[in-house]
């Protein structure tokens, strides 16, 4: 976590030198949340699915069909939460708005043009992702809240059945937005090359970083090398 | 007098309705019989009930369900609500009449009604968990149910129960087993008084007009039929002394239609939120085929070397 202020960097971020240079972006923990974060959405948006539309309802076979759905897709909701709470207690701090972030936001179609020269110099996370992180959490939220509403085995008897009938509503349109938010977080990842490799290897190469986060990597070259053997070290650990 | 459905034969015989007579199917489409049957309906002369309770008795006997015992809390109502295992449940009210001053003992039959306009049927999203049959009837079929209580939600006259036993979703069935093999309901069968009648939705409403007037003569001015046109009319109905105001009667709802946010959650955002996750997903793939991949290039990587380069470790 990125305690001196400043600092655009989060925990175990270091560079590498050499050829390529290499830049460690995501520790061991951070990858292993993200991936079980990843796992349930995922099964949290088929097996919801399955109930959203008649068309979809294949997708329960899935899971071992609609009773199973039914039983375990709040279940991998709460593992959902627990685990984004981890990303978020991770990266929060990070994700907060900077004045470039405007600037870069308003440079929209350069972004999607590729002209990643025009744009200003981003720290650790963009506009963009900025935007997936908050809409998350804060999606995350209301599907947690109105999940449980729902949640009919254990807790139809706390609302009133007027209650339900909104957070149906409420759940169904905020897993809409949330998949869409999916969807564009796995495009950017898929589009701009090498970055997959953040949350695999969790390292990624000196020119990604250049090309995207540069603000980032000034600073954590620019970083008090007293730092260098911790990163040093985790980073073996890593590979 | 309405003349009660005579006892069948005991020969085996044909289903008089079936699979072929599907109306309407939870989470799918079905293509309704050319020829509709004719609807069939129950009717519960309120005004004649005494509160014997002989049909909830006859629900259970005929439905060999096992409603826990509950205990007594001053109340006439046993059990105190529909359970998975009562389908149908005697409501009382006392009344204190502002005109009259009288108190009148106001005794409810509970229990599915039987939708033209099924909310209940419209809410599931598993496919054939509820069927509606061209004579009017609404039934579970428990194969399919979820038990996700989507019903619930959707049922206008929260009705649907979920069973914590086999987690599917219980109510009464108009005992659509009887009136296929040509008997009445067990509750109409049962009632000592002929408050519950059971015969075509015609006769019943035919029948329901002659009690009304039978109620206005004496003197209760605004009797009339139950068949609430919001949910398209239903297969139970009610002959009520005071139909202008049925929320008395225990809280039947006046005027009772699909909850708009039902209406808006099974409608608009199913089509609004496939179109949405579908133009999410098309535009990424058109982006990628127009723009191809955003790359790191080389001088990108010397760039970094360089900013790199002067520090050693
Ligand atoms: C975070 C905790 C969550 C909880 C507690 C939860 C709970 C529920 C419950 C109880 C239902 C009703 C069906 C059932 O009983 O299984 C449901 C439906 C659904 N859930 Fe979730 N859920 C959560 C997260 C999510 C997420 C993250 C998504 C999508 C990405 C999602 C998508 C859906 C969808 C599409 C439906 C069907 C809604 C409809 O029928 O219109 N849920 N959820
Ligand atoms: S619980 Fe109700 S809505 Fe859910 S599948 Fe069963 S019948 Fe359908
Ligand atoms: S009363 Fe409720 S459960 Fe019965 S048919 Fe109507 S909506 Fe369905």
């Amino acid at each position: 976590m990125s305690t001196d202020s400043g600092y655009d960097v989060g925990k175990g971020d270091s560079v590498h030198p050499g050829k390529p240079v290499t830049v460690d972006r995501y520790t061991g923990g951070a990858r292993i949340n993200h991936w079980i974060t990843a796992t349930s959405l995922v099964l949290l948006a088929l097996s919801g699915l399955s109930l959203f539309h008649p068309r979809l309802f294949f997708l329960s076979a899935l899971f071992g069909g609609g009773q199973w759905v039914r039983t375990i897709h709040p279940w991998i909701g709460v593992v959902l939460f627990f685990s984004f709470l981890g990303l978020f207690l991770r990266f929060w701090k990070l994700n907060l708005w900077k004045r470039e972030d405007g600037t870069w936001l308003a440079r929209v179609r350069d972004v999607l043009a590729a002209h990643d020269e025009r744009l200003p110099e981003v720290g650790k996370y963009n506009a963009g992702q900025k935007l997936v992180f908050w809409s998350m959490s804060t999606l995350i939220i209301v599907l947690i809240g109105s999940g449980i509403v729902i949640w009919n085995q254990y807790f139809a008897a706390y609302t009133t059945i007027e209650q339900q009938r909104w957070a149906l509503l409420v759940h169904s349109i905020a897993a809409i937005l949330a998949i869409s938010v999916w969807i564009t977080h796995v495009y950017a990842a898929i589009w701009v090359k090498g970055t997959i490799r953040a949350m695999v290897r969790g390292s990624v190469t000196g020119g990604w970083a250049w090309r995207y986060h540069r603000k980032w990597l000034r600073e954590l070259v620019a970083r008090p090398p007293t730092k260098e053997p911790t990163a040093d070290r985790k980073r073996t650990a890593a590979e | 007098m309405f003349p009660p459905v005579l006892n069948p034969t005991t020969v085996p015989q044909e289903p008089k309705f079936g699979e072929r007579d599907l109306m309407r199917r939870s989470a799918s489409t079905v293509t309704p019989p050319a020829q509709r049957q004719t609807e069939v309906a129950k009717l519960i002369d309120v005004s004649k009930c005494i509160g014997c309770k002989a049909c909830q008795s006859a629900c259970i006997e005929w439905n060999d369900t096992h409603p826990q015992l509950e205990s007594n809390t001053g109340i006439y109502e046993n059990p105190h609500d529909l359970t998975p295992d009562m389908f149908t449940l005697m409501r009382f009210t006392e009344w204190e009449n502002p005109d009259t001053n009288n108190l009148e003992w106001l005794i409810r039959k509970d229990g599915c009604m039987h939708c033209e306009d099924p909310g209940c049927l419209k809410a599931c999203p598993a496919p054939g968990a509820i069927v509606q049959y061209s004579n009017g009837i609404v039934d579970f079929v428990h194969e399919n149910c979820i038990g996700c209580g989507y019903c619930v939600k959707g049922c206008p006259f929260n009705i649907p129960r979920i069973s914590e036993v086999d987690h599917t979703a219980y109510k009464c069935t108009l005992c659509s087993d009887r009136i296929a093999v040509g008997q009445g309901p067990a509750c109409a069968k049962a009632c000592p008084t002929q408050a519950i009648v059971f015969g075509t939705k015609e006769e019943m409403k035919k029948h329901a007009e002659g009690r009304v007037a039978d109620l206005k003569s004496r003197g209760f001015d605004s009797a009339g039929l139950y068949d609430p046109p919001g949910v398209g009319g239903t297969h139970v109905m009610y002959v009520l002394h005071h139909a202008d105001k049925p929320e008395i009667y225990a809280g039947l709802p006046n005027n009772p239609a699909i909850s708009p946010i039902v209406e808006a959650w099974k409608g608009v955002t199913k089509y609004a939120g496939l179109a949405v996750m579908g133009v999410a997903a098309v535009t990424g793939f058109l982006h990628y085929m127009v723009n191809g991949p955003n790359r790191v290039s080389e001088e990108d990587e010397e760039a970094a070397q360089r900013l790199t380069g002067d520090r050693s470790s």
